[in-house]
């Protein structure tokens, strides 16, 4: 967009920002115009299409039944939010082939479920929509989700609230499913706090532990931060487009009517909203303490699904982020300081969930600065978080798995020599691993390495910069889980068969194993299934435009791909020297012992501090004097008052003597009043 | 009862009189619509009906016919209401008035006889006979007295007594001369001394409520009759119409008709427990059988009301300007005595009694409004609050002790964790009382605030809502009372089977609901009563 009709717009639109809600001629034009095409745009539900609501409402059913069936349900509870899971994902499947059927105009399907808030000037309507991109996250949501579903039947089997956590994990499948499948924004927003709810029951699951009750606790206030920032954004459509449904938003986006100062803010509002919930910078502080959720969630939620979320919402809302450069940019920055301060923290971590969970803030990273490079990234970024999905869930699994065995122990320097006793573990965690530090030709591979070659392509001093740093990110990524991987399954064992720390650490049962061995086969073909022939891109062309594939190439692929691989193999070359030649310490160093850096990394880059500092503190002081001032001033004029009353109360009712002579000099001074009142008024 | 037949009497000599007045001394017998007259006549053909099988029905059959009787011709009454309800005349020589607002507050009148024959007939809650004395005629503290607490026996003259009173509000809400209207007040008015004084416990609490009610009830009785003697003396007329019309006039010496129209007033508000008239109100609430008390704060409240409104509204409407800051004073008065002195009881009938008398400082804000807004939502308020206070009484009685109801505040302390179900309904209708949204109370104080703030009465509907934010305070301690304290060791019994109370209880509870949720059947009922207007 040239730098001319930018400044036109912003200064023809500023009548309509100032008076949102006045019914501007920009706005009734950007209201008839674009609200056209909704009718032709979305082929209305039908055959098939028309159960596409029991997507939804499967889990939601299987979350109701056993919260409301309490103890009944016990016994057989896990079985049906299994199968309610198990329901969602087959129709899925099937939905998901007879979009395929369809001719690639038709592929977006929209069911109109019923009117939702129909006040006079704000229509709302409650829609769901099954496109090209909605379609894969369903298959992405059900089908990790029944895997993680079969797994905890095994991981959960002795906990007393496994009920209670089948319909935790049901609840947060219908709400990720609305998120995806909305047809609006407020659909989406919808979904977008029902799963920040689902997130949090399941964080505090264990909520007798002080720290999980604490990470739940962080986890939702950090996320209000960012919703605060999507709940903004979406008013700010309404107010300038009059509609918060796709069509008529990204219509009036791509015609140019929003102006471009509004055009930004709504996409820096979005993206503060993607920030919260993906815990991207400066929002990823309560990510890694949500591992004290059961790692089962740790999975789904915190590595898989919801943390996409926000990738999600970047690439649906592609049609308004195409037209603002300046918030693109913005998506890249956050992006590539992500990675680093990923991979960064990722190295100096000995907890192996905190580690994978760094490592998903990072891969998140990864997905954000793909979508931020605009039509270029959008696919790109989607299909690492599939690859992702698959790779991640599987890593965390096996790291429950390792965890179930021995006995609750997450830190890595007690692990040691696994690979002998869990070897079905070692592998699919070994196929993840590979995956993840982008051995070819697993799919970590495909995707990531599309994502350099992108960054690099962006041209200029800033595409150098950020293809360096996704490089140097993949070169950390290979450090870090590389050590993940040797201290944890290779190398002597740190821990003993016998005292009081004894560990008898075995192979998981196969209800566990089972969900690992599908993973790991979708973390290696995935990425191969989605990059090789353009066949994934090619198919969420549509919603997310067709990307400039002939673009000119800065450096030229094949010189990418090796430079990857050198990178990567010198990550993984380090941590073979320093973790698995050398004797690990069974105890880390303490913080005087070792560098600047990993002091820094072991404290979470001081954003905990930061976030402190900055907002806890003036928050607090500001409640006391709030409290104070509620105490002092507004409680005392209360009390104040009901003290008076009282007392006035209190003395009025010595005139109720119980005497009849009082009573009724009473009414006679009363039967005086009433006299003067009206002779008074009548002279008056 | 001899005081009720000779009020009787007393009528047929006064009608006659007016007949002769009206007709200018030529002898005519005037057409009289029996049909137009039925409820009334229904309801005193009960009464009498009553004291006759009181006579010879022998004591046991007494009590299952009797309350039959009563409801059987309350029904019949309220179906003929219903059958009138578009009837607009005046009668028997312009005596008597039928037009919207009387029909309404006709059946508002029998619906809460209804309920209260229901709490009245009520024998299972006291060890054997219900809230009534099984003999009134008992000194309290001789040795029958004891006996007689637990004896089976029932002063059954209680359901005629109710009957003539009913008789007595009927009339008096449709009375188009002042003259009718001082009849029908003591027609109301004797049998209700009476029933104030038939507590089955408590004895000489109940007997000093009914004496002190007689002995006020009869000095503002008083005020009224010499009200309407100067009202004569200046209009010529009893004839509410006529009134109006001579009022009208200018250049007549007015000072008679200011003075009758205060001293009317005076009788009117100590029928409405207006302050500073209301000083009978805790006493007699907290003495009478509670479900006598559930009968006048509902029956009292609405016929007491439909006579000062048409007698403000037909005799006086002219001189509005005149009497609406007498008004405005009695009414913050009202409100702020009832908010307050309630804050400070520690009985929950002397509470419902304040709390009755700050109602009634809300509802004369709709008379202060002076226009057909004011009056239809002044109707609904009625009907609304009498529900409402019928229901609470009628939960009043259920809480007991081994000593009778628990009327002591620090029993009803922890009631919500005994009996959650009986003490969420208390607690739904104590937030009715407050006017929380959702609920009649709210309704009815919106319409009748709504029209006061039409009529230019602000200032009024400012001190109003104050006052209700002080009174909601009690309402809520009431609340927090039976929720969030622990029970005392000595708590309430919980009576459990009593049907009949727990159908007029929860028959007040939903009409409270529905009167919250969807008043509009009613506002329009109200509505078209009240733009319709009063006949003359």
């Amino acid at each position: 967009m040239a730098m001319h009709t930018v400044s036109l717009h912003v200064v023809s639109m500023h009548p309509a920002v100032g008076h949102p809600m006045a019914v501007h001629p920009t706005t009734i034009c950007s209201m008839t115009r674009y609200a056209m095409p909704h009718e032709v745009g979305y082929a209305t539900a039908s055959g098939s299409f028309s159960a596409m609501w029991l997507l939804l409402v499967l889990p939601l059913a299987g979350a109701a039944i056993l919260l409301l069936g309490g103890r009944r349900t016990d016994r057989w509870g896990h079985l049906l939010g299994t199968a309610t899971s198990a329901a969602s994902f087959v129709l899925g499947l099937v939905l998901f082939f007879a979009l395929r059927g369809r001719g690639g105009e038709d592929r977006a399907v929209a069911q109109h479920l019923f009117s939702w808030i129909p006040v006079n000037g704000f229509q709302a309507d409650a829609g769901l929509l099954f496109d090209q991109l909605s379609a894969v996250f369903v298959l992405l949501i059900t089908g990790v989700g029944t895997l993680i579903h079969v797994y905890s039947i095994g991981y959960m089997a002795h906990d007393p609230g496994r009920r209670r956590f089948f319909a935790y994990m049901n609840l947060f499948l219908a709400s990720m499913l609305l998120l995806v499948l909305g047809d609006n924004f407020l659909v989406l927003y919808a979904g977008w706090e029902l799963v920040g709810l689902s997130s949090y029951l399941l964080i505090k699951f264990w909520e007798y532990k002080p720290a999980a009750a604490t990470a739940a606790n962080k986890a939702f206030y950090m996320n209000r931060v960012g919703d605060v920032g999507l709940a903004l954004a979406i008013m700010l459509m309404f107010a300038t487009v009059g509609s918060t449904n796709y069509d008529s938003v990204f219509g009036a986006a791509a015609a140019d009517v929003i102006g471009y100062g509004t055009l930004t803010a709504i996409a820096l509002l979005l993206l503060l909203g993607a920030c919260g919930k993906s815990g991207q910078f400066p929002l990823q502080a309560w990510l890694p303490d949500a591992m004290e959720g059961p790692t089962p969630i740790s999975a789904l939620i915190h590595a898989a699904t919801m943390v996409t979320a926000g990738v999600y919402l970047i690439a649906r809302a592609s049609p308004i982020f195409t037209e603002t450069q300046a918030a693109r940019t913005v998506v890249v920055i956050i992006g590539a300081v992500t990675i680093l301060i990923g991979c960064v923290i990722g190295c100096a971590y000995d907890d192996i969930k905190k580690v994978l969970a760094y490592s998903t803030v990072s891969q998140i990273g990864y997905m954000f600065l793909a979508v931020g490079l605009g039509p270029a990234g959008y696919a790109l970024g989607i299909m690492h978080l599939l690859a992702h999905g698959f790779f991640k869930a599987g890593l965390f699994l096996g790291s429950g798995s390792v965890i179930h065995a021995m006995d609750d122990e997450q830190d890595m320097r007690k692990y040691g020599g696994l690979w002998r006793l869990m070897p079905i573990t070692w592998v699919t965690f070994g196929l993840g691993y590979l995956a993840i530090i982008g051995l070819p030709p697993l799919s970590g591979f495909f995707t990531k390495d599309k994502i350099i070659e992108v960054a690099f392509d962006k041209g200029g001093t800033s595409g150098y910069l950020l293809g360096s740093i996704a490089l140097l990110g993949a070169g950390i990524t290979a450090f870090y889980m590389t050590r993940l991987f040797f201290m944890t399954f290779h190398g002597e064992r740190r821990w003993s068969t016998s005292g009081p720390q004894a560990k008898h650490p075995h192979e998981s049962p196969s209800v566990m194993t089972g969900p690992m061995a599908v993973l790991a086969v979708g973390s290696v073909f995935a990425g191969g299934l989605f990059v090789l022939g353009g066949s994934m891109q090619h198919w969420l062309a549509p919603v997310l435009g067709e990307s400039a594939e002939e673009g000119v190439h800065t450096i030229s692929p094949a010189v990418v791909t090796a430079l990857t691989l050198l990178v990567a193999a010198g990550g993984f070359a380090g941590a073979y020297l320093r973790y698995q030649l050398r004797p690990v310490d069974a105890v880390a160093r303490p913080d005087s012992e070792v560098g600047l850096v990993t002091v820094a990394a072991r404290n979470d880059l001081y954003a905990n501090t930061f976030n402190e500092t900055v907002f806890m503190r003036p928050g607090q002081y500001l409640t006391r004097f709030l409290v104070w001032l509620d105490t002092v001033g507004v409680d005392g004029v209360v009390r104040g008052t009901a003290a008076g009353i009282g007392g006035l109360s209190g003395r009025l009712r010595r005139a109720q003597t119980g005497f009849v002579r009082s009573y009724a000099l009473s009414m006679l001074g009363g039967a005086v009043l009433v006299v003067a009142a009206l002779l008074v008024a009548r002279v008056g | 009862m001899s005081a009720t037949a000779s009020a009787i009497a007393g009528q047929d000599a006064l009608a006659q009189h007016i007949l002769a007045q009206s007709t200018q001394g030529t002898i005519d017998v005037p057409a009289i619509q029996y049909s137009a007259l039925s409820p009334i006549i229904i309801v005193f053909g009960v009464a009498l009906a009553g004291v006759l099988i009181d006579a010879f029905a022998p004591a046991k059959a007494r009590r299952g016919i009797q309350p039959l009787l009563a409801a059987a011709g309350f029904a019949a009454a309220f179906v003929a209401v219903v059958l009138l309800h578009t009837r607009r005349q005046v009668l028997a020589a312009g005596s008597l008035a039928i037009d919207g607002p009387t029909l309404f507050m006709e059946g508002a009148i029998l619906a809460f006889a209804l309920l209260a024959v229901l709490l009245v007939a009520e024998r299972r809650l006291d060890s054997s006979g219900g809230a009534i004395v099984a003999s009134a005629a008992i000194t309290p503290g001789s040795p029958g007295a004891t006996a007689q607490r637990s004896s089976a026996g029932v002063q059954t003259e209680v359901y005629p007594l109710m009957a003539f009173s009913v008789a007595g509000m009927l009339l008096f809400v449709s009375s188009n001369t002042l003259l009718i209207m001082f009849v029908a007040l003591e027609i109301l008015s004797l049998p209700l001394y009476l029933l104030a004084g038939l507590a089955r416990r408590r004895r000489l609490l109940s007997q000093e409520a009914a004496m002190k009610y007689f002995l006020l009830g009869s000095f503002s009785s008083a005020f009224f009759i010499y009200g309407l003697a100067f009202i004569y003396g200046y209009a010529g007329s009893v004839n509410l119409g006529r009134i109006a019309d001579a009022a009208g006039m200018v250049g007549a010496n007015d000072t008679y008709l200011y003075l009758g129209m205060a001293l009317l007033g005076v009788g009117l508000f100590f029928k409405i427990g207006a302050a500073p008239f209301h000083s009978w109100t805790p006493d007699v609430y907290q003495g009478a059988p509670t479900p006598i008390t559930a009968f006048m704060a509902a029956g009292t409240k609405v016929a007491a009301f439909g006579a000062l409104l048409r007698v403000f509204y037909v005799s006086f409407g002219g001189l509005r300007w005149d009497w609406r800051p007498m008004v405005w004073i009695i009414a913050i008065l009202t409100m702020v005595v009832g908010a307050v002195l309630a804050l400070t009881q520690r009985d929950i009938k002397r509470m419902l009694a304040y709390s009755a008398v700050a109602h009634a400082g809300f509802l004369l804000t709709g008379l202060a409004a002076a226009n057909s807004d004011g009056l239809s939502g002044s109707l609904f308020y009625l009907v609304a609050y009498g529900f409402t206070t019928i229901a609470a009484f009628g939960l009043v009685t259920m809480v007991r002790t081994g000593d009778g109801e628990a009327s002591d505040l620090s029993q009803w302390q922890g009631l919500g964790r005994r009996s959650p179900v009986l003490a969420g309904i208390f607690a739904f209708l104590l937030l009715a009382l407050a006017g929380i949204p959702l609920t009649s109370g709210f309704t009815g104080k919106f319409a009748v605030f709504q029209a006061a703030v039409a009529g230019d009465a602000t200032p009024l509907v400012v001190v109003a809502l104050i006052t209700s934010a002080i009174a909601a305070f009690f309402y809520v301690r009431v609340i927090v009372l039976m929720f969030f304290q622990e029970p005392g060791a000595d708590g309430p019994i919980i009576v459990t089977r009593p049907t009949l109370t727990y159908a007029a209880v929860g028959i007040g509870a939903i009409m409270t609901l529905l009167l919250g949720v969807a008043p509009q059947p009613l506002l329009e009922l109200a509505g078209t009563a009240a733009t319709s207007g009063f006949v003359r």
